[in-house]
């Protein structure tokens, strides 16, 4: 909980997969290989606890002045409360005050950045440096967890479960086996998240650059190809029905549709258009 | 007269609406999950899960990203998997967990309600989004002084206008798509596997073309696309 004998690591340009940008003391930095300085304090399990959950709920006040910046003050805010003075002392007050301002972060992997903020004002930073650091992580955090989940992870898992459902899974099944798939990441990558920011502190942005987090969209994206591709008819199938009379030309449909989704990318959203077609279809039904 | 009352389903929409953004984004809202425990709730897991497995192909192409305005499957696809699963017992007045008939257009007109649904559910999260900024601009004095209990409350409220906004929206989606599908159901001519036949070729266009989009860039795309569409029609042929 003391400053003394103890140097702040700032985030430098080259950290990180998501060049962060510079703090304006970059050139002090140590290198992003250096020692990872021991903990200075041992969150109580209490304390942890409650910051594990706050961070399920991080994105509950979210919106379009400080995006989730609330979150990070009601997530900081049980470590705060170990600071000098306590709960409603100046230096809890200032901190927190200081973490619900604006802050952009993957929701996930703002548990990297919640760690790093807590580690931060436990050891006693300066506060204009935990700015600092606080605005530079911003970037990071948001592409690295929009790449590696919302981009990877969720989408495999989804395809995963139509390829159970397309293989003639129940419900049971497919829905318990993606819930359990999907979680058995999300909850780990928010625990790691949450460990990495507590044990590293301002010297978080080397963990960012891990294997994992670096290769890890690619290799998730070359998986989800895969079964996604193996996937689809399966699922296709199943949802027509018995017989097979029709498969062929749903799958023909389906192809030419995909090459006109995909050479109208970025100018059309296919399920607008899916949308449009889908009423039409009901109003012929209906009115023919 | 409606055979099905709306509240179990409309406080299930409420707690997947509140899965989406707010608590605990374990993807409880995805479409194939959120569908299947509708299904459930209605007697008829089974046709939820159907009806979830064409809703989540929509969906692979509208993912969270960012601050992007998304649709808003958790509350639609409880819309749908309702609708789709009481749809015998809408059209002939039997109680839920009656058997089921294959009704022609039940899938399209619920269908139709749940990506409708998705895109009214999108826009109420813009509305819930401004809202919260405003009372963040109301709270910005006692937030700088370090007041806890704006803080936590500013979560708090956020979460329960949330909460009612999913709960508002699933009420308001049955309440008006009900009496249409029971209506369509009376009248509907075009056949039962034709119908099935557009909601999956259009959901499946949509899918391969988000499967496209998302990974066609990854190294070996053009293999790996390729090597999984061939094992999917083998095991097509061969089972």
């Amino acid at each position: 909980m003391s400053s003394v004998g103890r140097e702040p690591f700032p985030l430098t340009a080259d950290e990180g997969p998501g060049q962060a940008p510079a703090p304006a003391d970059a050139a002090t930095a140590v290198p992003a290989g250096g020692p990872v300085p021991p903990p200075a304090a041992t969150l109580p399990f209490r304390t942890w606890a409650s910051i594990f959950l706050r961070l399920l709920a991080i994105q509950a006040s979210w919106n379009y002045e400080v995006l989730l910046g609330t979150g990070i003050g009601f997530c900081t805010e049980p470590a705060l409360r170990l600071l000098p003075g306590g709960p409603g002392g100046e230096a809890y007050r200032a901190a927190l005050a200081r973490h619900s301002q604006y802050f952009n972060a993957h929701p996930y992997f703002a548990a990297v950045a919640v760690g790093a903020l807590v580690r931060a004002e436990l050891d006693g930073i300066d506060p204009k440096r935990i700015e600092r650091f606080r605005t530079a992580l911003c970037g990071p955090l948001g592409s690295v967890g929009d790449r590696l989940v919302w981009a990877a992870w969720l989408p495999f898992c989804s395809l995963a479960a139509l390829l159970a459902f397309g293989l003639g899974g129940g419900p049971l099944l497919v829905v318990g086996g993606f819930l359990l798939l999907y979680n058995a990441g999300h909850l780990a990558l928010r625990g790691w998240a949450l460990h990495v920011g507590l044990t590293r502190g301002l010297r978080v942005a080397a963990a960012l650059g891990a294997p994992v987090l670096r290769f890890g969209p690619q290799w998730v994206g070359q998986a989800a190809a895969f079964v996604g591709a193996a996937a689809l008819p399966l699922a296709v199938e199943r949802v027509i029905g018995p017989g097979r009379a029709l498969l062929g030309g749903v799958l023909a449909v389906v192809l030419v549709g995909t090459v006109l989704l995909a050479r109208l990318h970025g100018r059309v959203e296919g399920w607008r258009v899916a949308l449009g077609l889908l009423a039409a279809f009901v109003l012929y039904s209906l009115l023919r | 007269m409606i055979s099905f009352d709306f509240l179990p389903f409309a406080l299930l929409g409420a707690l997947l609406g509140l899965d989406v953004v707010s608590f605990p984004q374990a993807m409880l809202s995805r479409p194939i999950v959120a569908a299947t425990l509708a299904g459930a709730l209605a007697g008829d897991a089974a046709r939820g899960l159907l009806i979830g497995a064409a809703l989540e192909l929509f969906a692979l192409e509208t993912l969270p990203v960012g601050a992007s305005r998304y649709p808003e499957w958790g509350s639609a696809a409880v819309v749908g998997g309702a609708l789709f699963a009481a749809s015998p017992a809408l059209a002939t007045g039997l109680e839920l967990g009656a058997p089921t008939a294959e009704l022609a257009g039940s899938m399209c007109v619920a269908v139709l309600a749940a990506v409708a649904t998705s895109w009214v559910g999108g826009i109420s999260m813009i509305w819930l989004r401004r809202l919260n900024g405003q009372l963040h601009r109301a709270q910005m004095p006692r937030i700088t002084a370090g007041s806890a209990r704006s803080v936590v409350g500013l979560q708090l409220a956020g979460a329960g206008l949330d909460l009612l906004r999913g709960f508002a929206l699933t009420a308001t989606a049955l309440g008006v798509a009900a009496p249409a599908l029971r209506a369509a159901l009376a009248t509907w001519a075009s056949d039962a596997r034709l119908s099935r036949a557009v909601v999956v070729a259009l959901s499946g266009a949509v899918a391969a073309g988000a499967v496209w989009k998302l990974f066609h860039a990854v190294p070996r795309a053009g293999w790996l696309l390729a090597g999984g569409l061939l094992v999917g029609l083998l095991l097509l042929v061969l089972r």
